[in-house]
């Protein structure tokens, strides 16, 4: 694992966790939110705070990842620098939306939900942007970018370090 | 009011990512630095429905509008300028004949406020009749808004149709002490984007909806599920529910009646089943997502068991406008039982993309060459039509004027779903559009049932195989059998209508699925793995444009020659063939 990534990890407070549970704790059927809020502080959810969140709410973290791993927007593991979204809706399907995928899987190197070995990118999929107008779209970190065609695709790359 | 001049900036999600937040902040600072601030008012809205990046309306006190499209940074200045100080339309960016068309022969009732007030401005949307309709209801007897709504006929836009008003007198008659309103936003179909557009355009007109709904049934309490993917929504939702609040439209005392009611957000986490009703309740109470059997129907017990109404976004916005005009009003809108309008989100190869309302009767071919303002390319002509995303099916041009009702829809073998239409032209593939939305329903299935579960994915394979060319003719006839076995066993409404895209495919495009298996080619020129990457010499026009595309030196091409591609150069990325619109390169 990289070495950026592994410190992460480490960083996993226990108080800054405590915190997010004790927002919710008194919620009824908090549990999604709770996990996104931990999500939105680490990038994903740590094991670390899975399991402080079973202690503490009384449940058995094997529920807590019955509901991680059924939400396709939960991460259980950190991801790349940046994060591209290309999307998979119809009309980026149809306006071959898929081109720029398998280019972009052959040009990094990686598979789907993968992030690159230099950690630089993770790579996933997503079912429609809301702009099917500019189709085929992706999204790199907050960044939108419509009429994709695959020979751009090193000049927009090059932007992300 | 004041007689201050208008400037009107498109600002959803698709006017930002074309750069609309620039445009307004140069707006503001151009007329700063001329001292001219204090005659405009610069209004921040919604998006309107057609996507042509930035769109700029200039307002006159007395009514009269400019609209400029594709606005750039550098055209704000010219505008400033040429048009706000002498009084001359800037010529470059005037919109054109195309984009009044797309509007012309609509009719907007939900999207009315979407693009022409400011979305985070309460008194915007006062002014335009806002929360009238709420105060006149709670004014009124509950029992005769449920029959308002019944009468009115309006029916469920999140897909099944069914009857709104039903809905509401089966929760209000069922006993409980609390009782519940959940607003659909998970707007699961991808390609489908009116209800984000309403909660990005028009926020104040669900949460109105949904009081009215409170009000008619009983409830105190109203939460919206929102998909995950729609940052913006949620966050001018919840503004929208803060500034309601503020001025007494939710809370204790609502419009200073002794009703209560408020509304929290639920943000989704990218799960397609949860639009599903009993998923998506499942999910508000924390738990995976899973479907479980009706009945009971959330009517009876819903969230947290209690009574529970939920409706789709569209279906709340039409709520204040059937009170506001009355029952009869929106009766007359429509077909004889499909009442009222429905917004379309029209995508794919077609002129005009982005959002259509219109009344429901209207035909396929109107929508297409209406609004749509016809094909993409002059040379590749309709084939199909694909409504009701993946739970949806594909119409064939010869049945291009099929009113868009629920019933007739569903009498070719689609559906009217959440209001996804994908406009195909020649340049697409019919098997391989039913394997993208196999290939959909697959990874969303919740994997409860086993014929959704195991059966899709089998149905995914055989299509798989299909598209790269290694099909038997058996094949078709398995996948008939089991896309019928799964409609009828599956447990939710995902598995059951998971099979009708490659069904109605199968029955409308047959002939595309014989040549795949028959003769391994794909007439559509989209399988890459049945493409040969050569030029077809009677099809070339000679325009260069693969050429100009490909990234690997692979094609040569001169001015008056047909291009040619060098097979050992050729890495097969296909560019040529995407930006190729005459169908010559095989
Ligand atoms: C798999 C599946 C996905 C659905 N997705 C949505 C959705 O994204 N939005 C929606 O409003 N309804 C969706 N529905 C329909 C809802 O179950 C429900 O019928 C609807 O929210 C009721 O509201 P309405 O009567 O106003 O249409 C979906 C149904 C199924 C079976
Ligand atoms: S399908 Fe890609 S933005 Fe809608």
């Amino acid at each position: 694992m990289n070495k950026e990534i592994s410190t992460s990890v480490s960083a996993v407070k226990r108080e800054d966790v405590m915190k997010i549970i004790n927002a919710f704790r008194d919620q009824p059927g908090a549990l999604i939110p709770l996990l996104q809020a931990v999500q939105r502080e680490y990038g994903y959810v740590p094991k670390e705070a899975v399991d402080l969140i079973a202690d503490e709410l009384g449940m058995f973290p094997v529920d807590i990842y019955g509901v991680l791993t059924f939400y396709a927007q939960f991460y259980l593991e950190p991801r790349g620098r940046h994060t591209i979204r290309v999307c998979e809706g119809t009309a980026c399907y149809i306006m071959g939306g898929k081109d720029i995928l398998d280019r972009l899987k052959t040009d990094l190197g990686v598979e789907e939900s993968k992030t690159t070995a230099d950690g630089r990118f993770y790579l996933e999929t997503v079912a429609c942007l809301g702009c099917c107008g500019m189709a085929p779209a992706m999204m790199i970190d907050e960044d939108f970018y419509g009429n994709c065609t695959v020979g751009q695709l090193d000049e927009i790359l090059k932007k992300y370090e | 009011m004041s007689e201050k001049r208008k400037i009107l900036i498109c600002m959803g999600t698709s006017g930002i990512a074309a750069g609309a937040t620039g445009v307004a902040r140069l707006f503001e600072q151009e007329l700063g630095k001329r001292n001219l601030a204090d005659g405009f008012q610069i209004i921040r809205t919604g998006d309107r429905g057609l996507f042509r990046d930035v769109l700029v309306d200039v307002i006159e006190p007395d009514g009269q509008r400019t609209t400029y499209e594709y606005v750039k940074a550098e055209d704000v200045v010219p505008i400033v300028e040429e048009h706000l100080i002498e009084g001359n339309p800037y010529a470059k960016r005037l919109a054109g004949k195309s984009y009044h068309d797309f509007f012309k022969s609509q009719m907007r009732i939900v999207l009315k406020n979407c693009g022409e007030i400011d979305p985070e401005d309460i008194e915007a949307y006062v002014m335009h009749d806002g929360y009238s309709a709420l105060r006149k209801a709670v004014q009124d007897d509950s029992a005769q808004i449920v029959k308002t709504v019944t009468d009115s006929g309006l029916r469920g836009r999140g897909g099944a149709g069914f009857l709104t008003g039903m809905k509401w007198k089966f929760c209000r008659e069922a006993a409980g002490d609390q009782k519940y309103i959940v607003c659909n936003a998970d707007e699961g179909d991808p390609g489908a984007f009116m209800d984000r557009s309403v909660l990005e355009g028009d926020p104040h007109a669900v949460i109105e909806g949904m009081a009215i709904a409170g009000f008619a049934v009983g409830a105190s309490r109203g939460v919206v599920y929102c998909r995950a993917e729609y940052p913006l929504a949620v966050k001018r939702l919840q503004k929208a529910i803060d500034q309601s609040r503020e001025k007494g439209f939710l809370g204790k005392s609502v419009c200073g009646s002794p009703f209560e009611f408020d509304i929290s957000i639920m943000q989704g986490a990218g799960a397609f089943v949860c639009g599903e009703e009993t998923a998506l309740l499942a999910s508000i109470e924390g738990k995976r997502g899973t479907p479980r059997i009706k009945p009971p129907f959330p009517a009876q017990q819903g969230l947290w068991g209690k009574p529970t109404v939920i409706n789709n976004v569209e279906t709340f916005a039409n709520v204040p406008h059937i009170i506001n005009h009355g029952a009869e009003w929106f009766a007359s809108i429509g077909t004889e039982k499909s009442k009222g309008t429905k917004v379309f989100a029209l995508a794919g190869k077609v002129k005009n993309t982005g959002l259509v309302e219109v009344p429901m009767g209207t035909t396929i071919r109107e929508l297409v060459f209406g609004p749509g303002g016809g094909m993409l390319h002059k040379k590749l002509g309709l084939k199909g039509v694909q409504l009701g995303g993946p739970s949806g099916g594909c119409i064939p041009a010869a049945m291009a004027d099929t009113p868009i009702d629920y019933e007739s829809l569903q009498s070719t073998g689609a559906i009217m779903g959440s209001g996804g239409v994908i406009i195909m032209d020649e340049k697409t593939c019919m098997v391989d559009v039913a394997r993208y939305f196999t290939g959909f329903t697959v990874s969303e299935s919740c994997g409860q049932c086993t014929p959704c579960r195991v059966g899709l994915k089998r149905m995914h394979e055989v299509l798989t195989r299909v598209v790269e060319g290694e099909g038997v003719p058996a094949d078709l006839e398995f996948l008939g059998n089991m896309g019928n076995t799964i409609c009828s066993t599956s447990l939710c409404g995902l598995g059951q209508t998971a099979p009708n895209p490659v069904l109605t495919t199968l029955r409308y495009f047959r002939d595309e699925f014989d040549a795949h298996v028959h003769r391994r080619e794909c007439p559509a020129h989209v399988c890459t793995t049945l493409m040969h990457y050569e030029v077809i010499e009677d099809m070339c026009i000679k325009c260069g444009a693969c050429a100009k595309v490909c990234p690997a030196g692979a094609v040569t091409w001169e001015r008056g020659k047909t291009a040619r591609i060098d097979p050992a150069k050729c890495t097969r990325c296909n560019a040529c063939n995407t930006a190729c619109k005459y169908m010559a390169i095989r």
